[in-house]
């Protein structure tokens, strides 16, 4: 598997860490527990196209979220993760 | 028609009338309308719930549901070992169960599982590394299970061509747990499914649950890709997938799948008498009976349903194995291939109930299921058939995540932070 950074351009899967489902998001402070919970532990774990964050630590030092088929490995998409959040930010403020 | 009871005198018998008697080792079932209980997923725990239900708790009409064939998911992709050297109370009688069951395991399903303690040594490089495994040796041996704490010079007599002067990474000892070692993983699965189709149950393959049915707040039943199938109970044991199938009854779970490769050499002459792991790296290596070296190590660590992996992980391990035993560089890999496992998300499994009436949920296993076959399946068994978890299977709740009772065995899970 190889990655296209946004910023350094493909590269090998070795020099990202895999980070986790992207969809999940932390909770407000005063959520209830099982809000906590939902958010810690419990995944959709799909089984075809998962948004999932990725780390280039060997690279540009990134955050990218990457949208990967679960059963093909096929990539779709890597957005450096500051864009998916600055894009979320303004389509709420929208 | 049952299959033959194996014993010397049926292979005396069928060696004087030219072989011509074996019957097929389990039938071809069709599915029956309805059963007491259906298990979702023909892998080693389903065959063997399905075998305890029928044999230790008189529940005979029992489908085992298997969307391939028997043998194909990760009871036979596994790296075949056995061992209960587990730290935790929640963990260790449940580890030990197994390693009774494996003992008496052959005896009890008539069946040459080649079960071989050939023994588990678990190497350690640093003044740390000892201490935690005199701990974990010490908490073992207060549950009653074997475990030796050997030096250097004796790891030495037992394997002197490891690396032991190493700069990095020198050998101080290792922790042993001769009980344990390595069973024929085929071999079970096939053991269990005999043995379960001579008590009486139904082994349905190539037969893909896609739905699960359900009438006021209760399993009433399977979909299948070969129609309706009621059930008084429904066991979903069905690990790389139980996120899946428990999503057809609404269920969101603490698990990803992912992918966890194994790897095989060629055949070599024996030179390997246990099972033994690197401490310094994520490796471990034993000999198959066929001389093949079978060694894994780290999952692939990204969310999988594909069976197979990638080039960082098996160069990864091959460099564990060169770390620690560098006389293994010149052996050709034979082949090398991958499963799909529950990550859960503490690392340690879930035998529960679920919020849905008479749905039982077998899963998230980790990489961790094999050796845990017979105890799975007992403790499965258990529950479906009395509606309360086995004694020794008490702490597998799946609401323990929002307990905060985490079974935090080793640090590890779908997100170890750990490597």
């Amino acid at each position: 598997m190889r990655l296209n950074c946004p910023c350094c351009g493909p590269r090998g899967i070795e020099e990202f860490t895999y980070r986790g489902d992207a969809t999940v998001h932390r909770p407000g402070m005063d959520a209830p527990a099982h809000a906590w919970v939902d958010y810690v532990y419990l995944r959709d774990n799909p089984d075809g196209w998962h948004r999932e964050l990725w780390y280039h630590g060997a690279g540009c030092h990134a955050w990218l979220v990457v949208t990967r088929n679960m059963r093909t490995h096929e990539i779709a998409d890597v957005v450096r993760a500051v864009d998916v959040a600055r894009q979320a930010r303004e389509n709420a403020g929208s | 028609m049952k299959s033959n009871h194996y014993s010397i005198f049926t292979l005396l018998r069928e060696a004087l009338r030219g072989q011509t008697g074996w019957r097929p080792v389990w039938r071809n079932a069709q599915p029956q309308p309805a059963y007491d209980v259906v298990i979702v997923g023909g892998g080693g725990h389903g065959l063997a719930t399905a075998y305890y239900l029928a044999r230790r708790y008189g529940i005979h009409r029992v489908a085992v549901v298997e969307k391939g064939w028997i043998g194909n998911g990760n009871i036979g992709r596994n790296t075949t070992i056995i061992r209960s050297n587990y730290l935790l109370s929640g963990n260790i009688p449940f580890y030990e169960c197994s390693m009774k069951l494996w003992e008496g395991l052959e005896q009890d399903i008539n069946y040459n599982a080649m079960v071989s303690q050939r023994g588990v040594l678990n190497l350690f490089h640093n003044d740390a590394q000892r201490n935690a495994y005199t701990r974990r040796g010490n908490a073992m041996r207060l549950h009653g299970v074997d475990a030796q704490l050997l030096d250097t010079e004796a790891v030495r007599q037992k394997l002197p061509f490891l690396n032991y002067d190493a700069a990095r990474f020198p050998i101080l000892g290792g922790l042993l747990q001769k009980r344990g070692g390595t069973v024929r993983h085929d071999a079970v699965a096939w053991g269990f499914a005999r043995a379960a189709d001579r008590l009486g149950v139904d082994i349905i393959q190539n037969c893909e649950v896609t739905g699960i049915r359900m009438h006021a707040g209760r399993a009433v039943g399977v979909e299948t890709t070969r129609g309706f199938i009621g059930a008084g109970h429904v066991g979903l044991s069905c690990a790389g997938n139980s996120s899946r199938v428990a999503a057809m009854a609404g269920l969101r779970l603490p698990i990803e799948s992912h992918v966890l490769q194994a790897f095989v050499s060629e055949g070599l002459k024996p030179f390997i008498d246990c099972v033994v792991t690197f401490g310094a790296g994520h490796f471990y290596i034993s000999q198959s009976d066929k001389g093949g070296l079978v060694f894994g190590g780290d999952i692939d660590g990204y969310n999988s349903y594909a069976q197979r992996g990638n080039m960082p992980v098996i160069e990864d391990v091959c460099e564990g194995g060169m770390a620690l035993m560098p006389r293994i560089g010149r052996v050709r890999l034979l082949r090398h291939w991958a499963g799909l496992m529950d990550m859960s998300m503490d690392g340690s499994p879930i035998i529960d109930r679920t919020p849905v009436d008479n749905l039982y949920l077998n899963a998230g296993w980790c990489y961790g299921g094999f050796k845990a076959t017979p105890a799975s399946g007992l403790c499965f068994a258990h529950l479906i058939a009395r509606n309360e978890p086995h004694p020794v299977a008490t702490a597998y709740r799946l609401d323990r995540f929002g307990r905060g009772a985490v079974i935090d065995e080793k640090g590890m899970g779908a997100q170890p932070n750990l490597h």
